[in-house]
């Protein structure tokens, strides 16, 4: 059975377009067949964190309006089998996207693939609105800062109660907590804010924990997910966080030459 | 729990950004977002306060502190210093 999986956050700039890229590849480097669909309508992404941005002919819209068949719009990917891209469209209005064309697009693709990622613009307007609506499950993405915090707690509000599922009276969309951009010295040392301090607010499930790395920009600007890089601490942890979507028990690890610096610390402190 | 994050050390930031949005966050799921019945507020305190006194149209003033235990509103209104009754109740 397929599942569609919105990645939200509410604010902008805190990664959902990187750990769109990063857990669709790492569910097609399971074997899982999956789609990532880019809902930023006018502000087209996620074709360049993929690195299939010179590839896109068709998009998103077209196929909503008629002028193109799914087939023609899905970017295979070149490194991973299983793995398909539907790019939105970068000059249409947003009014474009419309209930109705997404659950077509969506009922359509169930029928192929075993996941679709949903990669929500950020805010709560239409097109974040739409990308929520349908989903089974979400990846909520946060940084260890207040006003991502802060949006990510408003847009939990409207997956328990905008959403297909949650009118329908079906219950709550499965909820999830990626937190990104984290740096666990800062946060031992206090000046940012700790993972239990963000989960005792948010109240969700740990998915994962992506450390700040330098991998993430390099990874961006080569046009790869990071999870295809497994030697770096971030693409290790996406590589974790998929297992988790999937149902697998991962223990939360920190990579070894952060954890090495921490004990120190402690033992500097203790001693 | 995770190996890194003991409680952080009482002289960093993430103590008050934690506690900053416990605060805010309590509000904003109870209520909605922002209190915005205040203007209304403010302008019906106004309307009433004309029946009685002489006052200007911006002298109400409509504060809102909110805290971890309880919250405040705070309504400050300004007379004149040669106040007197409104016109209709000076019989």
């Amino acid at each position: 059975m397929s599942k569609v999986i919105v990645v939200t956050s509410g604010k902008g700039g805190v990664g959902k377009t990187t750990s769109s890229a990063a857990i669709s590849a790492g569910l097609a480097m399971r074997g899982h067949k999956t789609v990532v669909i880019d809902f930023d309508v006018g502000l087209r992404n996620l074709d360049m964190i993929m690195g299939c941005e010179r590839r896109v002919v068709f998009d998103f819209i077209n196929v909503i309006q008629g002028d193109a068949k799914l087939k023609q719009a899905l970017i295979k990917d070149r490194r991973l089998e299983n793995l398909f891209v539907l790019p939105t469209s970068q000059t249409r209005d947003k009014d474009a996207l419309t209930k109705e064309g997404v659950k077509a697009v969506l009922d359509e693709l169930r029928e192929e693939f075993d996941y679709i990622i949903c990669d929500s613009p950020a805010g709560i307007e239409r097109g974040a609105h739409l990308a929520m609506y349908y989903a089974d499950e979400a990846v909520v993405v946060t940084n260890p800062e207040v006003s991502s915090v802060r949006d990510s707690d408003r847009v939990l509000g409207l997956l328990n109660s905008k959403t297909f599922h949650a009118e329908k009276g079906e219950g709550a969309v499965k909820s999830q907590l990626l937190l990104t951009r984290f740096d666990p010295q800062r946060s031992a040392s206090g000046e940012m804010m700790s993972v239990e301090d963000v989960l005792e607010i948010l109240a969700i499930p740990l998915l994962g924990i992506i450390p700040e790395s330098t991998t993430v920009l390099k990874a961006s600007n080569e046009g790869t997910p990071v999870s295809l890089d497994e030697k770096s601490p971030a693409g290790k942890a996406y590589i974790d966080a998929v297992g988790r979507l999937v149902g697998e028990q991962i223990e939360m690890r920190v990579n070894p030459a952060e954890r090495r610096g921490f004990l120190q610390r402690l033992l500097g402190r203790t001693a | 729990m995770f190996g890194f994050s003991f409680r952080p050390r009482k002289n960093g930031s993430a103590q008050t950004a934690k506690e900053r949005l416990q605060i805010l966050l309590a509000h904003e799921r109870a209520g909605g977002t922002s209190p915005d019945f205040l203007p209304t507020l403010q302008r019906e305190i106004l309307e009433v306060v004309r029946r009685h006194m002489e006052i200007d149209g911006d002298a109400v003033d409509v504060k809102l502190e909110r805290g971890a235990e309880l919250s405040s509103l705070e309504i400050n209104i300004e007379l004149p210093s040669g106040s007197k009754p409104a016109a209709q109740k000076s019989n």
